[in-house]
């Protein structure tokens, strides 16, 4: 990829904005390529009079691997431990010096429901700070940070770690409702009688378990069905999902055999070996995809395991602080989190356009154009939904039908699109994602010298996401 | 040669540019991608494909073209409508038919068109969106291969039996063959429609395909596009032999295979199934046997025999007045779907239902999952607590039944709000109230919502019996007044009877129809009067039954001889439905009214019932006694000891089976064409709509009008006159039936 080979020349970075123009102009005469570069943004900068600029300090994750692997036997709150940990070492940050821990998470386990609360014990953080935990499907830990820079906003706090975590390997399986009906009536039983007639009651359909499905509670329907279909009514071919699932592997890889990933953290697992790098990413051949049968919508569907994410355990730290704050305490900021938005569109035929609606929302708010954009990182939650994406995006009737838009959104460059890989290969534990995707945006822009950068995301619920990151002036 | 290569070029695009040229066909067309014909109906001139003379003969054009064309191996046959594949036959071309051996010239006509489409060496895959009935459905079911949408809108069916035919090219040969012998009959014999992923599980449809929402056109246009896509692949892969034809069989479908192999089995069935049908409708109906026998023909003699009958009986069905009064109200009831008041100023969207009782919470329930918001109030919290009950059961019922989803049942509910106060009155477009049937309760109700509605709100109320003109007299704008009289149990009576004053707007009247409408109400418009049009016609047959059952005839034998007649319901049982003290009410309500013509019964008959308790089926007891859970039922004893009371002699020569049926009936017919003669009707489409669906006319007489056509008026005029001297006034012909009588020519209906 042109853009990585250009890495090393950019690794020297600018110091300031008004330097990164000039170093800019001066590269112009050497490389075509970063003529992209030069353009004027429409802002020098999106900090705002009177608002508070918030940093990223740094960010972290465990591998993420394929759930049932080498996490399978730990618990939700070991993994997002592990992340804690990662991130206090990898910022030196006293165990008392934040004000606040949040981690979004998808499925629960029962015993940990505020896992932040037991992660952040574990992971030897004072007992003194309060912990939350929220959820929103895939975007959670998006949600986490997002409710962190509100605290720092209000001036309720000062430094907050947010995070998030899922773990696919183990998750709650529940004894039927008549089943569960039957128990705590059992609990309730006063004589001995009482009790036999209970157990007596039992019949082989008490006994079928409740398993819990990657579907929709508004309409039943699995993600990857919606997905399917969402890749149908825009037209997206087979080939095109297998040719962007292919590309996000081969990124990921390039990204990883050339250590771009410094995000992750190693681990050492309990009775396990040290695992240090993500073992999702696999990139195979057009022929090897083209030959799996559709997963969802048999037999003509055309999304697959392999053009869909996989199941993944895995968690994710931020650190996040006012800017006096981070400075006081002698860190050099990676980012800035600038504007974000929530978008929300009908659970059943749109449930994974977030990205399409967000993305002008957000854009617009910071005062932005597409082309300002140096950056793109959205999340991959099927090729057929990233693919799906793009073409509303670029579709004038669809901006005006369904957006109340006078023209499209336009789609992102794909020199500047998911260059690392993304969810499909580096793996997607639901609740982990969120960090991953702002964290990669702020080492992007470190390396390739952007200004800005673009997160979105879909989740379940018809939901989205759309955050805008700038550089932290070097 | 290349001069050589452009005329080739020019004169192929010449030869295809006049064999698809669109403008000699207008309702099938085709086009050819790779190697595949996807042959697209579309009748310009009508909202649903239908197998008319021209969808036909255009079809077998562009069949043979395909046959021909060297350049196709298989082909996709699809409809360009959204929400229609093919509807059926053409009703009017059977109706045209002046013998039953044109009507089987049509059959035979259809047959070999698709016994020709079932031998295509070229594999035809129909891919369905929309409605697939009837014809359609025949159709489908001789294409090789099916591919449905799994679309609310698709739905599969062979309705015929509902207009007194039954599937007539090829249908009663195919379908025992595709979905097994009890499978075939139940289709046939009930007509109803299959959902498209029932239909897969009956073997009636290869392969599904999802619905789309939004893309890069709208969701019904991709969808239509992406039915054909994957059509196209399976025509592909059928010829590819990636696709089998013949389809593995499960291990229950070899046993069930094997034991309908066996001729005693199958004559069981037959036996049963004959015995369910007579038990049914009591042989009134020629269609349902008819079918039976057309089955069985094809079964036990072989194809020909099967395939002649099919179309025989078929013509033989089309000439029977059943078949002619079931048609004539399919018609009337699709011009009842019509508002033909115009479009009210301004639609309703917030309807407030006064009364949480059964009529008002039935009416919340049509009215709640229409995109209206709707109030329920009532006074008191245990009758509004019943009220919301009955709404929410009736969406938890769907649910079970998995024609909605629990997410939109409580999105619909979230549109009604249960209330005992006028909060948010101010708001409302339309209020219709349920409340008891008592002037002065409607009177104060009247007064109390005016004073907190706006101007523009109109006051609607369901009543059965009290004249419009009364209610509205304490009104401050009678214009905004209007009834609506629904039928109970709302939710499952089809029947919406809306009665207009000399004062109401024609923009109120509108905007009922409207509202009516969206309830997916069939709707007649009549005029004001004591009992309007329904509760006019059914009173004096009610009388009449009063007055059999004092002169010795039980329940059960009054209810045999309505039902014998055709009613879907016995008089008996319909008078403890309807409600004892109701029936008493209107009987005296009345009989006041119109004097001793609404006589016969005595009226202390009812009231005696009404005073001991007997109110019918909400009290467990009236002619009948009712067991929470049982269906059967037992007559009240303590009936007969009332009856005794008021015992009367039966005159032997005016009650025989037949001559009491007619009692009861021409009361009602009498009564009805008086309506019309009076202009409380607007005519008589409207009369048979409101009696059949209000009322349980029986449908194979097709309403009161039909009959009095179809029976002759003159006949019915004599009997009369026979009831007329042993009973007096209750039995003298209105005018306008006696006129019909003079002049065998006059009919209502053509």
């Amino acid at each position: 990829m042109a853009s990585m080979l250009m890495n090393p020349l950019r690794s020297c970075p600018p110091v300031n904005a008004a330097w990164a123009v000039q170093y800019a102009t001066r590269s112009l005469s050497t490389s075509v390529h970063l003529h992209a570069q030069v353009q004027t943004k429409s802002k020098k900068t999106l900090a705002k009079p009177g608002v508070k600029n918030i940093v990223l300090v740094d960010g972290v994750r465990t591998p993420f691997l394929t759930s049932g692997t080498t996490y399978a036997d730990l618990m939700p709150h070991d993994l997002a431990r592990a992340a804690l940990q990662g991130l206090l070492h990898r910022t030196s940050l006293p165990k008392d010096a934040v004000d606040y821990v949040i981690y979004g998470t998808v499925i629960q386990e029962v015993k940990t429901s505020n896992v932040a609360r037991e992660a952040s014990l574990g992971a030897g953080f004072s007992d003194k700070i309060p912990c939350h935990t929220v959820t929103m499907a895939c975007i959670s830990s998006n949600v986490a940070m997002t409710t962190g820079a509100g605290m720092i906003a209000a001036g309720q706090c000062d430094a907050i770690v947010a995070g998030g975590v899922e773990f696919m390997s183990d998750v709650p399986i529940r004894h039927s409702r008549k089943m569960r009906k039957t128990m705590l009536a059992l609990n309730r039983a006063k004589t001995l009688g009482q009790r036999l007639s209970l157990i007596g009651s039992i019949r082989m359909a008490h006994l079928t378990p409740e398993l819990p499905a990657v579907a929709e509670f508004s309409t039943a329907e699995t993600m990857g069905h919606s997905a399917d279909r969402l890749a149908a009514a825009f037209g997206v071919s087979r080939l095109e999902q297998d040719e962007f699932a292919l590309r996000s592997h081969t990124l990921a890889k390039q990204a990883q055999d050339s250590g771009l990933l410094s995000d992750v953290i190693s681990f050492k697992v309990p009775g396990r070996d040290m695992v240090s790098k993500d073992n999702g990413i696999r990139p195979s051949s057009m022929e090897q995809l083209a030959k799996l049968k559709p997963a969802f919508i048999k037999p003509h569907g055309t999304v697959t395991a392999a053009n869909s994410s996989f199941l993944t355990d895995g968690a994710s730290a931020v650190l996040i602080m006012s800017e006096e704050k981070a400075l006081a305490m002698g860190y050099k900021p990676k980012a800035y989190l600038r504007d974000f938005v929530y978008v929300s569109q009908d659970p059943k035929d749109q449930l994974l356009l977030g990205p399409t609606y967000g993305t002008p929302k957000v854009l617009e708010r910071a005062g932005l154009t597409m082309n300002d954009i140096d950056v793109f990182e959205f999340h991959e939650a099927f090729a057929g939904q990233i693919m799906a994406n793009l073409k509303a995006m670029d579709s004038d009737w669809f901006a005006q039908t369904y957006m109340g838009r006078k023209t499209k959104v336009g789609t992102p460059p794909m020199e500047k699109f998911n260059l690392w890989g993304g969810s499909l290969s580096l793996g997607h534990p639901f609740g982990a994602t969120g960090c991953r995707l702002v964290t990669t945006v702020a080492h992007r822009l470190q390396k390739e010298g952007g200004q800005y950068g673009l997160v979105a995301a879909c989740a379940a619920g018809g939901q989205g996401h759309a955050m805008v990151i700038e550089a932290y002036p070097q | 040669f290349l001069t050589c290569a452009y005329f080739v070029f020019l004169f192929r695009y010449l030869i295809s540019y006049l064999f698809s040229c669109p403008c000699l066909r207008s309702f099938v067309n085709y086009e050819v991608k790779e190697d595949v014909a996807v042959i697209r109906m579309n009748d310009p001139n009508s909202k649903v494909n239908t197998l008319s003379v021209q969808m036909q003969t255009e079809m077998t054009e562009v069949f043979n073209e395909v046959l021909a064309n060297n350049a196709v191996q298989s082909a996709v046959l699809i409809s360009s409508k959204p929400g229609c594949f093919i509807a059926g036959a053409d009703i009017n071309m059977i109706q045209a038919c002046k013998t039953a051996e044109e009507v089987t010239k049509l059959s035979q006509e259809g047959q070999k068109m698709f016994e020709r489409i079932e031998n295509s060496p070229k594999p035809i895959v129909a891919a369905i969106n929309g409605s697939c009935l009837g014809g359609g459905l025949e159709f489908a079911i001789a294409c090789q291969y099916r591919v449905a949408t799994k679309s609310k809108k698709t739905v599969l069916g062979t309705p015929e039996v509902m207009l007194g035919l039954l599937p007539g090219a090829g249908g009663t040969q195919r379908l025992p063959k595709m979905v097994g012998i009890p499978g075939a009959f139940d289709m046939m014999l009930t007509g109803k429609n299959i959902r498209a992923d029932k239909a897969k599980k009956m073997g009636l449809v290869h392969q599904l395909v999802d619905p789309l929402g939004p893309g890069l056109k709208s969701p019904e246009e991709r969808t239509i596009e992406y039915l054909e896509e994957v059509a196209i692949q399976c025509a592909k892969d059928i010829v590819n032999k990636k696709i089998a034809l013949t389809r593995k069989k499960g291990l229950m479908q070899k046993a069930q295979d094997y034991v309908l192999g066996i001729e005693f089995v199958r004559q069981q069935i037959y036996k049963t199934v004959t015995g369910k049908v007579m038990k049914m409708s009591k042989g009134l109906y020629p269609a349902p046997l008819k079918i039976i026998e057309t089955v069985k023909a094809g079964l036990e003699q072989g194809p020909d025999s099967g395939y002649l009958a099919e179309a025989q009986n078929f013509g033989k069905l089309a000439m029977t007045s059943e078949s002619n009064a079931l048609i004539g109200l399919y018609h009337g009831q699709v011009a009842c779907k019509k508002n033909r008041f115009g479009v009210p100023e301004r639609p309703v969207k917030n309807l407030a239902i006064l009364g949480a009782g059964l009529m008002g919470a039935g009416i919340a329930q049509v009215t709640v999952d229409k995109g209206i918001n709707t109030i329920l109030k009532d006074t008191m919290v245990d009758g509004l607590s019943r009220g919301q009950q009955q709404v929410y059961k009736g969406f938890n019922d769907k649910t079970k039944k998995k024609t909605i989803t629990s997410f939109e049942r409580d999105s619909i509910l979230s549109s009604l709000t249960g209330q005992l106060d006028y909060k948010g009155f101010e708001k409302v477009d339309m209020v219709i109230e349920a409340v008891f049937e008592d002037l002065n309760i409607k009177h104060k109700v009247i007064k109390e919502v005016e004073a907190v509605i706006s101007p523009h709100c109109i006051f609607a109320t369901n009543t059965s019996a009290l004249p419009i003109k009364d209610i509205a007299a304490a009104s401050k704008r009678p214009e905004k007044v209007i009834g609506m009289h629904y039928f109970s149990p709302v939710d499952k009576m089809q029947l919406l009877e809306i009665i207009t004053t000399d004062k109401t707007s024609k923009d109120t009247t509108a905007s009922a129809v409207a509202v009516g409408l969206k309830q997916g109400k069939v709707i007649i418009v009549v005029g004001d009067g004591p009992g309007f049009y329904t509760t006019r016609c059914l009173a004096p047959m009610l009388a009449e039954a009063v007055r059999v059952l004092q002169e010795g005839v039980d329940p059960k034998k009054l209810d045999a001889l309505t039902t014998g007649f055709g009613f879907p319901v016995g008089a008996a049982t319909l008078a403890d439905e309807v409600g004892i003290d109701v029936a008493a009410h209107v009987a005296e309500d009345l009989g006041k009214a119109f004097g001793s013509r609404f006589g016969g019964g005595n009226v202390e008959v009812l009231k005696t019932m009404v005073e001991k308790g007997f109110k019918g089926r909400k009290s467990g007891k009236g002619c009948y006694v009712y067991t929470p859970g049982l269906k059967s039922k037992d007559v009240n004893p303590d009936l007969e000891d009332l009856l005794e009371k008021y015992k009367l002699a039966a005159n032997p020569s005016v009650s025989s089976d037949s001559d009491v049926q007619f009692r009861l009936v021409s009361r009602f017919v009498n009564e009805a064409v008086m309506c019309l003669q009076e202009g409380i009707l607007n005519g008589p489409v409207e009369g048979d709509i409101g009696a059949v669906f209000g009322l349980g006319f029986p449908p194979c007489l097709g309403g009161p009008f039909r009959f009095v056509d179809t029976f002759g008026a003159d006949k019915l005029v004599e009997k009369m006159r026979r009831f007329e001297h042993v009973y007096g006034n209750q039995f003298t012909p209105c005018q306008l039936l006696l006129d019909h009588a003079k002049d065998s020519n006059k009919r209502f209906q053509n």
